[in-house]
Formats: C-alpha cells, sequence, structure tokens
C-alpha cells in the first residue's frame, strides 16, 4: 500500500495568502498528503475554512494545529482544557522542565517540541520519555535548524538529538519528523526529511514512518475523538433513535 | 576478490529562479558532503556530474549505491548555490542511466 505523507509543522505567514497559498500547492507537488499549520487564537474562522478549502483543492488533507508554549504547567492544563475540541492537533513548545513533565504525562497533548537554538532546554531524557509513552504523545523533530544550522550549532544538535531519538526508541515514544519551516526553498521531499533523519541515526524505515505512518496516526485518532460519534476509545454511536 | 562498485543514478531538480552553471552546481554538492560527512566520508561517495541541463534546471549524478542515503540528506540540506536561494529535490533514482530517462518521461 501506497505510503501516505505528512507532514505536521509547515509555518507560512497566515498573513501573506499569495505566500501560504505558494507553500500548500508546493507541499502537494512535493508529494504529501495531509498537512498541519500552526493557526494562532485569533486567526478567523473565514481563514481556517480558507485553508481547509486551499488544501481541497489541491488534493491534500488540512489538520488545524496550535502550538502552545506555557509558561507555567497549570497555564499549560488551563489551555488545554479550553481549546482541545477545537484543534486536531496540541504540540507544546517546552520551555521548561516542569511544562515539559506535565506535557508529557498528559494524553489531551499530542506533540512535544523543544527549542532547537537553547540546547540547555532540551528536556527530552529518560523520565521524560517514560511518561510520554504512557501519556501517548509524541516526540516532535523540525528539520529546519538541521538545514539552516552550520558547523558546532548543527554538530550540537545532531549529537543531542542522536540522543534524544536512542530514548524515544528505547520506551517506544513515536517519533514525528516535521519540516518546521517558513519559507518555500526550505521545504524538502518526504524522502529527503527521512534521509536528513538518518543524521541522527533514525533507521531508514523508522524515519519513513516518522514523516508517514506516526504522524497521520495522530490525525486520525484525534479526528475520531473530535468526531460527535465518539464516546471513548474503541465505543461509538452508530445510530440514535428511540428504537435504541 | 573485489566486488565491482554498484551505482545509483540520481536524477536532480533544481527549485531556484536563477541559472547555475555545472561547477557551481558541483560545488555545492561537494560542499554540503563536506560538511555533512567530512573528507573521508565523501570519498566514498563516488559523486559525479553525469548530465546538466541548465536552463531546464535538471541535473543527473552518479552515486555509489551504499551512499545514496547520505547524499540525499546532503543535498536536502542544499539551501544556497552561489550565495542564490537554492533548493534541490531528487526527481528519481536508478541503477541504469538508461531506466533513470525511462521513469522520469512515465
Amino acid at each position: 500500500m501506497k505510503r501516505i505523507y505528512a507532514d505536521l509543522h509547515l509555518c507560512p505567514n497566515l498573513n501573506n495568502e499569495r505566500q501560504t497559498a505558494r507553500m500548500i500547492r508546493k507541499a502537494a507537488a512535493l508529494g504529501y498528503r495531509l498537512i498541519a499549520i500552526p493557526v494562532p487564537l485569533s486567526l478567523t474562522e473565514k481563514k481556517v475554512r480558507w485553508l481547509r478549502n486551499l488544501c481541497e483543492e489541491v488534493g491534500i488533507e488540512f489538520a488545524s494545529r496550535i502550538d502552545l508554549k506555557p509558561r507555567t504547567p497549570r497555564e499549560l492544563i488551563v489551555n488545554l482544557r479550553r481549546l482541545r475540541r477545537r484543534f486536531e492537533i496540541i504540540a507544546v513548545l517546552c520551555e521548561t522542565k516542569q511544562v515539559a513533565r506535565q506535557a508529557a504525562k498528559d494524553r489531551r497533548v499530542d506533540l512535544l517540541n523543544f527549542p532547537a537554538i537553547n540546547f540547555r532546554r532540551r528536556f527530552f531524557d529518560k523520565a521524560e520519555a517514560e511518561l510520554a509513552s504512557s501519556g501517548l504523545t509524541a516526540f516532535e523533530i523540525d528539520v529546519k535548524p538541521l538545514i539552516m544550522f552550520e558547523g558546532a550549532a548543527r554538530v550540537r544538535l545532531m549529537s543531542n538529538l542522536r540522543k534524544e531519538v536512542a530514548i524515544a526508541q528505547k520506551f517506544r515514544v513515536p517519533t514525528i519528523v516535521s519540516s518546521g519551516v517558513s519559507d518555500e526553498l526550505h521545504m524538502r521531499k518526504p524522502r529527503e526529511l527521512a534521509a536528513l533523519a538518518s543524521l541522527f541515526d533514525l533507521k531508514e524505515t523508522a524515519a519513513l514512518e516518522a514523516v508517514s505512518k506516526n504522524p497521520v496516526a495522530i490525525v486520525k485518532r484525534n479526528r475520531e475523538k473530535l468526531s460527535p460519534r465518539f464516546v471513548a476509545p474503541g465505543i461509538r454511536v452508530i445510530r440514535r433513535g428511540k428504537d435504541c | 576478490m573485489l566486488k565491482k562498485e554498484r551505482r545509483r543514478y540520481l536524477a536532480l531538480e533544481i527549485d531556484s529562479e536563477e541559472t547555475f552553471s555545472s561547477k557551481e552546481l558541483m560545488n555545492a554538492l561537494w560542499s554540503a558532503v563536506l560538511k555533512l560527512y567530512g573528507e573521508y566520508g565523501a570519498s566514498k561517495t563516488g559523486l559525479a556530474l553525469i548530465d546538466y541541463n541548465g536552463e531546464k534546471r535538471f541535473a543527473v549524478i552518479r552515486v555509489v549505491h551504499i551512499a545514496v542515503e547520505n547524499v540525499r540528506a546532503a543535498i536536502a540540506s542544499i539551501t544556497k548555490i552561489a550565495e542564490k536561494p537554492t533548493a534541490i529535490h531528487v526527481l528519481n533514482v536508478s541503477g541504469t542511466i538508461k531506466s533513470l530517462y525511462k521513469k522520469l518521461k512515465q
């Protein structure tokens, strides 16, 4: 069966409609069938519909995503309560250890993301992975810094990612490789993202799953949960009526 | 006995508004491979330019089959050629030049 490739972190400038449209068209041309764009809370419903229609026009699926950047675990919990049912994907950029731990154990969080520049704030260690593996949270890696950085910064990033990916695999935390780019010229084909993942020792099969099976599974699971028929995992409303 | 080296041919598409000479393209490719894998790693890729059309922004390169993924990663890391913003995408990979062109025509 043909793989469905997904990029869950495409970051066009949503104020620039022409650039956004170009990036969506390019994603389709590069072979993606599913993309997620972080949507700011201030964005109108009309604009989200425009994004969805544009994706439909070029033959790809659109998933709404929100990137949370809470300063405290409390702030994260409040935001999750408010936003979980509004977005298909919730990613948390963990800037403190407390937030990282809370995000990893909270089943409402889909993706854990860590700052690429500040290596001291990459909190994906064994304890974090253990919490994430029981909380169904995935570890997201953006390839943008790998493309943009050079020299010592890239060497340090690759070294950190190698350790983190090894930990994620040990604890069976799904890894997701996304682009994280905001410029068309930095967009890469899914197989190229997978090839870049070899830089942090992700095997070819695992790398391909990180751009296809893993992200698609998250979106599918969340869509099922957000559907009005959903009752609990494995239980769905099939029919409503007096005879039921 | 020495085994015959298996080769792969990669068709590349250069995504840029500018046109480049074959020398500029190869400089960018070698520089990316050297940056990621060093001189030792680069020596194992067997990288060579086979065909280049600057106007169509199309190139064919040859690499050793075990280095395909490494070269693909190096190509994906290219953001500039001759200081001009560019991206290079791999269109197809094949074992012979003939089958590469055949695949591209399909």
